[in-house]
């Protein structure tokens, strides 16, 4: 079809400066918002490199990767939630009672170890979603149920919690202790898992919904996205990489410790903010939420090879990040819009 | 064959017969304008027609077939589409993911996206949008998306668009690339809706008109047929040969304002992308200034500007000699502005609170000192305006959500007098509020100015505005286009220079 327009080569042109403009601005923005976190952490470990000897070691680097894997996962299904504008507080409970479950099923063999802790948790995931997507509650009181309840729950299988069942399974200790290359065998599935989790986001129409769905509600259901579905399913794998992530700590650690998991559900969401995933819903990477986790991950590890630094600055410093963060996130939003 | 065909369509809400046996066909390849002040029932008809709302009565014929959607989507799959005003995409997404999303190109199960930017970037170029797809939906001109929100209409093989108010965001050479985009819609067999306000622009790209007023149909049929002046009367409700009813209004008609008196808000030059072009206009204490125009004249956003809550791009407002540089709001209630908005429940009352905490609300801190409230000075203020408005509630502590509409807005009012203003915007102060408030609240506007206010009154009533107006500027797109004073205050005045032609300049 034609139709003749922008014809006129002075308007074109000055259309065309006024679009470049704007072009570059946007690009800028959004490189500084994708990519802000992973600048951090190339700056923070090239300052490690230099600092800290022990920082070098290649036992070192897997370490934190190691330490790194059970919380990569939750903010895995964190991002996913949070892009849709949600929140997820249950998962730091689900982490916790899907150790304890892997550790108790661990009798019955290195399936049940699994299956068990997933099918408990997707299923707490899907009343999430359920009630989130049909009932219209707010995810923060619907999660925080959840936080409440799974916890209960946990603490109800393990005699308030001082029970702590052993990994009978030496198939499934192996798994939380072998390595591969030199590499746990637990980074390696995370790894396997981010880089699916990328795929599904990135290329797929499921992770088109969960962009449409985060950035606005009312336009994508008018625009044909399952909005009720989408939602159902970013809680259900949410909790289901919960339950997976407490399961490997459980394969690690060899006994479904039950002290764990507090306030992890909230360095999730710190990783996956400070990953440059706004927390307003529609816009977000996983390959921030990496460098998000990561950073948090390395700022521990220096922390402990000061040695005689209390550990609870680690906390502090990823605090304020997080609100430094927060700060340019705002800033950088506002500017791209006003382009 | 008609493309679709609306046969005695009534819609009811309680109170309200929004729809009343409203008829209309729309033929393929028609660009069919559908006018009407607002509450006229424009918004409940393509609501019903998109699947938004049920009709209570009636037929629509879609394709020669009833039908009934029950959706927005069940109306969009059929191939019925709607452009709204405020875009309907997702502004974080890039362009090429709105364009396709869900029905993305797939290569083994995962989206191409390679080859998804190569249509998006092909298909936008035939409607004269030339960004880079891959950016954010949201970084582009408001134009831009609507002309995304367009294609993807089309893309989904609509056969039927609405546009609702499709130009009012856009600039004059966006106005131009969307007619473009509009007469080949029209020449592919595509019947398109056309909501507007704009009367030039109804000219240019319509065939046909249906106009609706009171949830009414008043006229059907060819545009062509149709004189401007016309169109005017039948949207405003007043037939030219009719006898103006005087006295219908509890207006005095007598002028109050002092002509030689200095004036107490002066307007100059106002300006605001796409929406004000160099308003300008005076009001002198004692004085009613109507604002007349039809719907999306500018009427509205001149008083939120004046306010402070309204972008202006430039322009300067006096308030009593003093300039009121950069309003805010805060700022215009300090120089003595106070003003009514036209969404009463969404912008001025808070239903929740007691009348008089509403009132209060306003004059907090010109009476709590370091921060407490006197409460003994609170309640002579209530009690004073609850007298002098006459609200009838049940006492001090009703709940405002609880009182009719008339009442809310004397609540509102003694809010803006309790601030003691010297100008007194109001935006529609007598929508939907019944009869007997109706003309109380005139009365009150009346004595207002009659106590040395400057107001600027703003009514879709057209009788109400002649009546209550010393003087009446009229707007047309964002430009005074006549002041009528004296004698030419009468709706065949006010009408007759809505309607002139525009002799637009850009």
């Amino acid at each position: 079809m034609t139709m003749g327009i922008a014809s006129d080569p002075e308007v074109s042109a000055i259309v065309a400066e006024d679009v470049r403009k704007a072009e570059r601005t946007d690009r800028i923005v959004g490189t500084i918002q994708r990519q802000g976190a992973l600048a951090v952490l190339i700056v923070v470990a090239l300052i490690a490199l230099a600092t800290f000897p022990n920082f070098r070691s290649f036992d070192n680097a897997a370490t934190i990767l190691v330490a790194a894997a059970p919380p990569m996962l939750i903010a895995l299904g964190m991002t996913f939630v949070i892009i849709t504008g949600g929140i997820d507080l249950s998962v730091g409970s689900l982490y916790v009672l899907g150790g304890v479950l892997a550790a108790w099923a661990s009798q019955y063999g290195i399936l049940a170890a699994f299956a068990l802790p997933l099918a408990v948790c997707g299923a707490i995931g899907l009343a999430n979603g359920l009630l989130i997507a049909y009932t219209r509650m707010a995810p923060f009181i619907v999660t925080l149920a959840a936080l409440l309840g799974a916890r209960g729950l946990m603490r109800a299988i393990s005699s308030e919690g001082s029970e702590t069942y052993l990994v009978r399974d030496d198939a499934f200790r192996t798994l939380g202790n072998g390595s591969f290359l030199d590499i746990g065998y637990q980074v390696w599935l995370v790894a396997a898992l981010v880089v699916a989790g990328m795929v599904v986001l990135a290329r797929t129409r499921f992770g088109h919904s969960v962009y449409a769905v985060g950035g606005s509600e009312d336009a994508a259901g008018l625009m044909g996205v399952p909005v009720r579905r989408t939602k159902v399913w970013v809680y259900v794998l949410s909790g289901l990489l919960a339950g997976l992530a407490g399961a490997i700590n459980a394969a690690k650690l060899g006994s479904g410790v039950t002290v764990l998991g507090t306030g992890m559900e909230l360095d999730a969401i710190a990783a996956v903010v400070i990953g440059g995933t706004l927390l307003t819903g529609g816009a977000g990477t996983i390959a921030g939420t990496i460098a998000g986790v990561l950073l948090l991950g390395v700022i521990q590890n220096l922390i402990n090879q000061v040695g005689n630094v209390n550990s609870n600055w680690q906390q502090v410093i990823s605090g304020a990040f997080l609100a430094l963060v927060v700060v340019a996130q705002t800033y950088l939003v506002r500017l791209r819009r006003v382009t | 064959m008609a493309l679709l065909e609306v046969i005695d369509v009534s819609k009811i809400f309680p109170g309200v017969r929004a729809l009343d046996q409203v008829s209309f066909t729309l033929q393929p390849g028609e660009v069919h304008a559908l006018v009407g002040e607002n509450g006229a029932g424009k918004s409940t008809l393509i609501k019903v027609l998109t699947g938004v709302y049920q009709p209570d009565g009636g037929d629509v014929r879609y394709l020669d077939q009833p039908v009934q959607f029950g959706t927005p989507m069940d109306a969009q799959r059929a191939g019925i589409s709607t452009i709204y005003q405020e875009v309907n995409l997702v502004p974080l997404m890039s362009v090429a993911q709105n364009l396709f999303l869900g029905r993305e190109p797939r290569r083994f199960g995962l989206i191409d996206r390679g080859r998804m930017e190569h249509q998006a970037r092909a298909i936008l170029t035939d409607y004269g949008v030339s960004a880079d797809v891959r950016r954010p939906l949201g970084t582009l001109a408001l134009g831009a998306q609507q002309m995304v929100a367009l294609a993807r209409a089309v893309m989904i093989d609509a056969k039927v668009v609405i546009m609702d108010e499709p130009t009012s965001s856009l600039e004059p050479r966006e106005v131009q690339t969307l007619f473009g985009v509009i007469r080949d819609l029209h020449s592919r067999g595509i019947g398109i809706i056309y909501v507007s306000h704009r009367l030039d622009e109804l000219y240019q790209i319509c065939d046909a008109v249906t106009i609706l007023r009171d949830g009414k149909l008043v006229h059907t049929g060819r545009l062509a047929d149709l004189e401007r002046i016309r169109l005017v009367s039948l949207m405003l409700g007043r037939d030219m040969a009719e006898v103006r009813r005087e006295g219908a209004t509890a207006f005095s008609g007598a002028a109050t304002g002092d002509v030689e008196a200095t004036p107490v808000l002066r307007v100059r030059e106002l300006n605001s992308r796409h929406k004000l072009h160099d308003v300008t206009f005076d009001v002198r204490p004692g004085e009613v200034v109507g604002l007349g125009g039809l719907l999306g004249a500018g009427r509205s956003e001149t008083i939120k500007a004046i306010g402070g809550a309204y972008h202006l791009d430039s322009g300067d407002i006096q308030v009593d000699g003093k300039d009121l540089r950069k309003p805010t709001p805060v700022r215009a209630v300090r120089f003595g502005v106070a003003v009514q908005p036209e969404d009463r429940k969404a912008e001025g009352i808070i239903p929740g609170l007691s009348v008089r905490e509403n009132i209060a609300l306003a004059v907090l801190p010109r009476l709590s000192r370091f921060g407490f409230v006197s409460d003994r000075k609170v309640d002579e203020v209530v009690d004073r305006y609850m007298k002098r408005l006459q609200i009838k509630a049940s006492g001090p502590d009703q709940v405002v959500g609880d009182l009719s509409g008339g009442n809310q807005q004397k609540v509102l009012l003694a809010r803006l007098l309790a601030t003691g203003p010297k100008v007194l915007l109001l935006d529609e102060p007598t929508r939907g509020i019944d009869v007997g408030a109706k003309a109380e609240v005139q009365s009150l506007i009346d004595e207002l100015a009659a106590e040395g206010l400057g107001v600027v009154l703003v009514s879709s009533d057209a009788e109400e505005l002649v009546e209550g107006s010393d003087r009446v500027v009229v707007l047309r797109d964002g430009v005074v286009v006549g002041t009528l004073t004296g004698a030419q205050v009468t709706t065949e005045d006010l009408m007759s220079t809505i309607a002139t032609e525009a002799t637009r300049e850009h």
